[in-house]
């Protein structure tokens, strides 16, 4: 059994959206090794209910990584120190005894701040109803075999459909673009037989869409892909910039 | 109370084409004029919402996530059933409704489960429509697996994030509908009471969770897909949110609360490490695939696994079960871990788990298959334990996953209150006792896409609904209530927090209504949650504010309704004097520990019915009768 933890934690606080927020400084004890970032967070919070000061807003839900629910700048990477990991995945092992702890919400224009950790990401939500589906009724669909796909093609498109939407791309970048997020998805539909009919549609909607939510544009410096938690690639902003400007000059699909 | 199931008549095989034949449609230009609540946004809430869109209505749907992508559902990993035969191994609709029938220990409607059974393909087509990236094989066709309870290979996946491809698809689905004007959607909003109009549903009170404000809707139906009860427990392998708030609501307001006691333990899950734990994560059943479930043949082996020659190993699934081996039902499985750890043979430092061993696999596939196959879940047990699974076997646990209750449903999915629609694991209806692996996602899907767009039309085409705006004075009065309650808590002001309230509802109800429940603990642990309720209202300590982003409050709000509801369970396994499936009684039990159900006294569903505040609940029973299969004794030897 690994030394239990005294952790000195800076917690970013702010009531709600339009308050002035600030950094507020907390000490936690006995924390064990196999605790995870958020049951950290856990037993802070009951201590501060205990002291009758408010606990810490932060969103979560899973807890299994699946989700794209959690998501905090933790000493300043978005999840924390540990690759391909999201918060609720994060264990204090990875912490050492006496360590500081800076904890931010994600900082973007289009992902405004609700309470203390807590962000909108309406703005995420918006961009996939632009048009990151397939537009079929129920009732429709031919057999599930009709159309073969090779593993080749079928594997990729599921390596990007794998994208959380928890937007810790957009937190890690310092443009605070969302890039890495909408090429996952349109790269998703334009690798499968099933998204050709809105292929040019799709990519130029959902780009223009995010154009109209406020995020950066990418200048490939990779900070997203290093931060994602499933490893989301960044040929998938390659790819919907091939497929931006396939869209624009090659269809006759008004953007 | 009146429990009419309106199971259709004729053949089993041709009951929902004669259902959907004799059901009054809603003419195309008429759906507009017609409102639908739609709660919840997993896979049955989405899938749900996109379909009646896409027919034509209306509809608002609700979750209290940010998104409704985040939904659990997105967590099923393993896969979703279907009868497409397309591995040629025999298997068929009926095939797949019998295996549900006898999964569940036959405590399931065969109406219900044989409808289940033949939309089962067309789920599939439909998400691949959607573009859903399912596993294939390198010819380009879909590829299956197989699950416990099941001979043939008919699960659907994709790699071990199945319920979130799912979800996406459906999600998107729903996106679409949002686009087009047909679905308006309301995040972060927790339904706190339905609105009753004449007897039938009209419409929910629900709280903004950014703002507190209070907000009321009014529709022509309600479709409630809040999910399972599991939370109860508190430690559980659902997400931190997952509560029975709006279920419970539902039952106070004339909704039968049915077969509680069906909770279902999920035998591999990673093994709890301390009292800091917030939930327990889940590993995919079809682990079993290639992992053998393994103790020391010696209690009290200190050796490491990989010291432990196969011939001191105990390979006990294996050995009791040479059909199935370690691909029995879950139930069985969970049970089987349970009686071998009670017996002393239990691993690891709190000797409560058993190994889950790759190493023949390995062997036999090599490393790169196995991570092809399970290599997220790997990482995910590496992450949270700080072992390596390819190196040494895993070790697991049961936990609590599912629950196969639920508000009572007829066969149109209609609670016993008109207008209120229950769907996927909040509806009681089609896996009896015990479902099997791979049978949730299918059946979400299946209510959402496939049953309730016909159901609810029939509703809206036959009943006469007045027209009813949130002026209503209904619509005022149930908020009012709803606003009390919430004010009720945060007055109470004590000493203890909810969260530890939850923890010890949470080890009551493990240690009295888990996975074995005995008449004297069971009563027990109804004594013990009516005082910890009566603490939990003088005692609860809830800072902040109501009308502000106050997530101690909504977690306080969850945890008084499991509070009343963990009696209802409990009250419920002690009126089921048998065993069956997910519930298992020790006084029922065969010599080899199996379930022994009583066919004559208990072969039907159990539904509450709420009789006001600290009265007796009634229980109603609707009798299952098996005209295609018979009942048997369930055995996997």
């Amino acid at each position: 059994m690994t030394a239990k933890l005294n952790l000195t934690l800076k917690v970013w606080r702010q009531v709600h959206a339009k308050a002035k927020g600030e950094f507020k400084t907390y000490k936690v004890h006995d924390i064990s090794p196999d605790m995870s970032f958020l049951e950290m967070l856990d037993e802070l919070n009951n201590e501060l209910i205990r002291k009758g000061e408010e606990p810490v807003a932060f969103d979560h839900d899973c807890r299994e990584g699946i989700c794209g629910t959690c998501g905090m700048m933790i000493n300043g990477q978005a999840h924390g120190p540990e690759r391909l990991t999201t918060t609720c995945q994060l264990h204090m092992r990875k912490f050492k005894n006496g360590d500081t702890i800076v904890i931010e919400p994600w900082r973007a224009r289009a992902f405004p701040v609700l309470r203390d950790l807590v962000v909108d990401r309406g703005s995420f939500d918006r961009i996939q109803q632009a048009g990151g589906y397939t537009s079929i009724n129920v009732g429709n669909a031919p057999d599930g075999n009709s159309v073969p796909i090779p593993k080749t093609q079928a594997d990729p498109a599921f390596a990007s459909a794998t994208c959380l939407g928890c937007g810790a791309c957009v937190a890690a970048c310092k443009n605070a673009s969302a890039m890495l997020f909408v090429g996952a998805k349109v790269s998703q539909f334009a690798l499968l037989p099933q998204g050709q009919p809105e292929r040019a549609q799709r990519a130029l909607s959902m780009v223009a869409q995010m154009d109209e939510e406020a995020f950066g544009n990418c200048t490939n410096t990779y900070e997203c892909e290093a931060a994602c938690p499933v490893g989301i690639s960044v040929d998938n902003i390659a790819r919907l910039n091939r497929e931006y400007i396939r869209a624009s000059v090659c269809s006759n699909v008004m953007p | 109370m009146k429990l009419d199931a309106r199971i259709p008549s004729g053949p089993l095989d041709a009951k929902w084409d004669h259902c959907k034949n004799e059901m009054k449609l809603v003419s195309p230009t008429n759906k507009r004029k017609f409102d639908i609540i739609v709660v919840g946004t997993g896979l049955a809430g989405a899938s749900a919402a996109a379909s009646l869109a896409e027919l034509g209505y209306n509809v608002k749907a609700f979750c209290f996530q940010d998104s409704p992508r985040r939904a659990h559902s997105i967590a099923a990993q393993g896969g979703i059933n279907a009868a497409k035969n397309y591995q040629n191994d025999g298997d068929s609709v009926y095939r797949l409704f019998y295996e549900t029938v006898k999964g569940g220990d036959f405590r399931s409607r065969e109406a219900n489960v044989y409808r289940l059974a033949s939309v089962s393909g067309n789920i599939i087509d439909q998400c691949v429509a959607q573009g859903v990236p399912f596993a294939r094989e390198y010819g380009g066709t879909l590829a299956n697996r197989t699950f416990g309870g099941v001979q043939v290979s008919r699960t659907f996946y994709a790699r071990g994030q199945t319920g979130q491809q799912l979800l996406l698809g459906a999600y998107g689905s729903m996106n679409r509908q949002i686009q087009l004007g047909r679905v308006k959607m309301f995040p972060r909003r927790e339904m706190l009471d339905l609105v009753m109009v004449d007897g039938v549903a009209r419409g929910i009170v629900v709280r903004n969770l950014v703002t507190g404000e209070y907000e009321t809707h009014a529709a022509h139906a309600v479709l409630l897909c809040t999910g399972g009860y599991g939370n109860a427990y508190y430690l559980a392998t659902y997400a931190k949110g997952s509560n029975v708030t709006a279920a419970w609501r539902c039952y106070k307001r004339g909704a039968a609360f049915a077969n509680l006691c069906y909770t279902q333990i999920h035998p591999t899950c990673i093994p709890v490490t301390g009292d800091h734990q917030s939930k327990l994560t889940l590993m995919s059943e079809s682990l079993r695939n290639d992992g053998r479930v393994w103790v020391p043949k010696n209690p009290g082996d200190l050796r490491s696994p990989n010291e432990v020659p196969d011939t001191d190993r105990d390979y006990y699934l294996e050995r009791r079960y040479p059909s199935y081996g370690n691909m029995v039902p879950r139930d069985v499985a969970s049970r089987a871990a349970k009686e071998r750890c009670d017996s002393g043979y239990g691993v690891g430092s709190s000797a409560k788990a058993v190994y889950l061993d790759f190493s023949d696999a390995i062997k036999r596939d090599g490393v790169a298959s196995i991570k092809a196959k399970y290599g997220n879940l790997f990482d995910m047990y590496a992450k949270i334990t700080d072992e390596d699974p390819y190196a040494s076997p895993m070790r697991i646990y049961p936990a609590i996953h599912y629950t196969m209750g639920g508000l009572w449903v007829d066969y149109n999915l209609e609670s016993t209150i008109p207008g209120l629609f229950v769907l996927g694991e909040a509806n009681f209806s089609d896996h009896g006792a015990n479902r099997l692996g791979a049978s949730a996602l299918m059946q979400g899907l299946a209510d959402g896409y496939f049953v309730a767009p016909y159901t609810v039309g029939h509703h809206l085409a036959s009943r006469k609904l007045a027209k009813v705006g949130t002026d209503h004075p209904a619509f005022k009065e149930t908020m009012y209530n709803a606003k009390d309650r919430v004010e009720k808590i945060l007055k109470v002001n004590g000493k203890r927090t909810s969260d530890s309230f939850h923890r010890e509802l949470g080890i009551t109800l493990w240690d009295y209504v888990g996975m074995a429940r005995n008449e004297a603990g069971l009563k027990k642990a109804m004594e013990k949650i009516r005082t910890l309720r009566d603490e939990f209202w003088q005692n609860v300590k809830v800072l902040g504010t109501g009308d502000s982003f106050n997530q101690n409050l909504e977690h306080a709000g969850r945890v008084a309704d499991f509070l009343e509801f963990g009696e209802l369970l409990a009250r419920d396994a002690l009126t089921r004097n048998e065993s069956c499936g997910g519930h298992f009684r020790e006084e029922y039990q065969t010599p080899d520990n199996d379930t022994l159900r009583d066919d004559t006294n208990f072969q039907h569903v159990a539904a509450w019915e709420y009789t006001g505040e600290g009265k007796e609940p009634i229980r109603n029973v609707e009798p299952l009768t098996f005209d295609e299969v018979k009942p048997i004794q369930r055995s996997y030897v």
